[in-house]
């Protein structure tokens, strides 16, 4: 695994995501991840949703590394609250072509981005030509929670030829010879799922989390790791980077957003603020 | 086919979040020893004798026949085994795979809530805990299923997300199975989803087609020239294909679901009407729009209301070895009606599509030669007394008595 770097259109540089861990590391801390999906509460809102979540209002220091959700009408790894603000993003005429437009929003609030999609959406894309156009934007590769490297001879070869991250989950049921296979496979860091279950669930198993990062730090000394799903306030976040080189948010940034879209005010961004200070303030604990 | 990790060509596949790779592999596994164990055929063989009421037999329709050409159609009478459909063969594989493996949980997804009903059935008859996720607009217009399914000690989840239909409840019960697959099993009940799902269904519904076989070279002294079924996922039609595929000889058909008709958009027909995509964990057929978020199906049949197929159909269609014809709600409706009038056999929607397209194909076949008579085996996949709330409402009849006599004014 390495940290690629690459040019995108302009032909100015564009990172690896490892980069974001590696700042954090050089703080001495690990480093946030937070997930907002495009096109919640709508297109434009999503993107100032995404500047909210990188700090660039200046309220909070904002998170390191941003993923972008791009709506799926079949998301199996998402739970609810995922799944409801997705639901209303395709209700609202969210395209895939949208997913670049975040891209650049969230290079131009200085945090670098990857997306996060299921592969069907890519691959009626043409997988070449999204790693394209998410180069393009400035983007640093792709989370991909139902492709694994075995079906991925076509991610493999876009990714190469345009040197994004390839983000491939691993499991605590992943066995060690695929914990090493994904390993090898991947580029820029590991997404190591903490529990079994869909985003959004809280951990059954308190130790199933820190025990996959070691069972990889074992397999794959050199590899970047990123725990997610259940996280969902600062405690639980300083809780993980004491194991992890970062720790991965979605849902409880989403909750906020869903209440104000019901109160009527979808536009009112205090709620994710106060979520995104209070993470934010978790991974910088000693 | 498939090949080891379960591709069908360019079709099938593994497209899962990782959490369920390993689950997949121990039920590749389980499914390869059990295959090579004679005492786990033995008890499934009993099961199938004994409790099914397997083999079913091969009704010869000399009334509806009429109606076909110069057909000789043979109905071969899944709707006779117990619950009512072919879905009892695939469910009882699973359930003695389940046992096997040690897991003491099923869930399943159900669409017109046939296979909802058998998974519930075989938990019953092996003491499992059962899980049904039906989508929240088929628990409304199949209510007769969930009761049942209740009575047979089932837990029956509507599924509120997406269209509410079948394809959402096969979303819940994934994501369920990748929170729980310790203990859990996912009944799937059609030759779709990841490997090795779609070889595994087969696998345990090849039974129709070995029983197809054995029959007409009894009665008939040969294999038909014709067999046909209807196709959603698609499994009572790989059943009815499987042990012919290798035979050029017998022809296979499959009726897709046309809906309102494959040009309104209004349909179910992903080989017809669709195009390749992933979906439910396979490369397949599917209807999705120009980004590839997965369209809704619409069919008066609720089986086969599926936007996607099985990954064989797939491959068997793109090959030119299996043809797929569209049928539309109203021809299907029609042949409803005419095999129940004249056979006084009433079939599930579903199977009634591939009687219209047996109809259809009978007739051209004569046009085309008039002095073949084929012998056309059609799959009855399931009988109709789930369907008589739809069908009473689609003919328009009053549902109370036609004539009042002996009473007092």
């Amino acid at each position: 695994m390495s940290a690629a770097v690459g040019h995108d259109g302009d032909g100015s540089l564009f990172r690896s995501s490892a980069t974001a861990f590696e700042a954090a590391k050089a703080e001495g801390r690990g480093a946030l991840v937070g997930y907002l999906p495009v096109g919640y509460p709508s297109v434009a809102g999503s993107l100032e949703a995404l500047r909210v979540l990188c700090g660039a209002d200046g309220a909070t220091p904002g998170v390191d590394l941003v993923e972008i959700g791009l709506p799926y009408s079949d998301p199996v790894m998402d739970g609810p609250v995922i799944q409801r603000a997705g639901t209303r993003a395709l209700q609202r005429g969210v395209r895939t072509a949208d997913v670049f437009a975040a891209v650049e929003a969230v290079r131009a609030a200085g945090r670098p981005a990857v997306v996060m999609t299921y592969w069907n959406l890519v691959d009626r894309y043409g997988a070449d030509a999204f790693a394209r156009d998410l180069a393009n934007a400035g983007g640093s590769g792709l989370i991909t929670p139902d492709l694994v490297p075995d079906e991925a001879g076509d991610w493999l070869a876009a990714s190469d030829a345009t040197g994004l991250d390839r983000i491939f989950l691993v499991s605590p049921s992943s066995t060690d010879e695929r914990v090493v296979a994904t390993a090898a496979a991947a580029r820029g860091w590991l997404y190591a799922t903490s529990v079994m279950g869909v985003t959004g669930t809280r951990s059954a198993s308190p130790t199933a989390a820190p025990e996959l990062v070691a069972r990889i730090r074992r397999l794959a000394p050199d590899t970047l790791v990123g725990v997610g799903l259940g996280v969902s306030n600062g405690d639980q976040a300083a809780e993980v980077t004491a194991y992890a080189d970062g720790v991965i948010v979605g849902s409880a940034f989403i909750k906020p957003l869903l209440a104000a879209d019901e109160a009527g005010s979808p536009d009112d961004f205090s709620g994710l603020r106060a979520v995104v200070a209070d993470l934010a303030e978790g991974v910088r604990r000693g | 086919m498939p090949d080891p990790v379960g591709h069908f060509d360019i079709f099938g596949g593994r497209y899962v979040p990782e959490a369920l790779i390993a689950a997949l592999d121990q039920l590749d596994a389980e499914f390869t020893a059990a295959s090579a164990d004679p005492a786990f055929w033995a008890e499934l063989d009993d099961l199938r004798r004994n409790y099914s009421g397997r083999p079913t037999p091969l009704t010869e329709a000399h009334r509806f026949s009429r109606h076909c050409g110069n057909a000789r159609v043979l109905l071969k009478r899944e709707d006779l085994n117990h619950t009512g459909s072919h879905k009892i063969n695939n469910v009882l594989g699973q359930a003695l795979l389940t046992r096997r493996m040690g897991k003491t949980r099923v869930i399943a997804e159900t669409g017109a809530g046939q296979h909802g009903v058998a998974t519930a059935t075989a938990a019953a008859l092996l003491g499992m805990e059962c899980r049904v996720y039906m989508g929240k607009v088929d628990t409304d217009r199949q209510a007769l299923n969930v009761a049942r399914m209740q009575l047979l000690g089932a837990e029956v989840v509507a599924v509120e997300s997406g269209s509410q239909t079948l394809k959402d409840a096969m979303n819940e019960a994934m994501r369920d199975w990748v929170a729980s697959v310790d203990s859990t099993h996912y009944l799937i009940g059609t030759v779709a989803g990841p490997h090795p799902f779609p070889k595994l269904v087969r696998e345990f519904q090849r039974v129709i087609s070995t029983e197809i076989a054995a029959q007409t070279t009894e009665r008939f002294g040969r294999l038909p020239d014709i067999v046909a079924a209807c196709v959603g996922g698609g499994s009572n039609a790989m059943g009815t294909f499987a042990d012919f595929v290798d035979n050029p000889q017998v022809a296979l058909y499959g009726f897709e679901a046309g809906g309102e008709g494959v040009e309104t958009g209004r349909h179910a027909a992903s080989i017809q009407g669709g195009s390749v995509g992933v979906l439910h964990g396979m490369r397949t057929y599917i209807l999705q729009d120009a980004d590839g978020q997965t369209m809704e199906s619409h069919s008066i049949s609720a089986g086969l209301d599926y936007p996607g197929v099985g990954p064989e159909h797939a491959w068997l269609a793109a090959t030119g070895r299996a043809r797929y014809e569209a049928v539309t709600d109203a021809e299907a409706m029609a042949a409803f009606e005419l095999l129940t009038r004249t056979e006084g056999i009433m079939p599930a929607i579903e199977s009634a599509h591939a009687l219209a397209g047996v109809i259809r194909l009978g007739q051209r076949l004569a046009a085309e030669q008039p002095d073949v008579e084929p012998l056309v085996v059609v799959c009855l996949s399931g009988r109709g007394d789930k369907d008589v709330d739809t069908a009473v409402k689609y003919f328009g009849l009053p549902g109370h008595p036609d004539v009042y006599t002996g009473g007092v004014a």
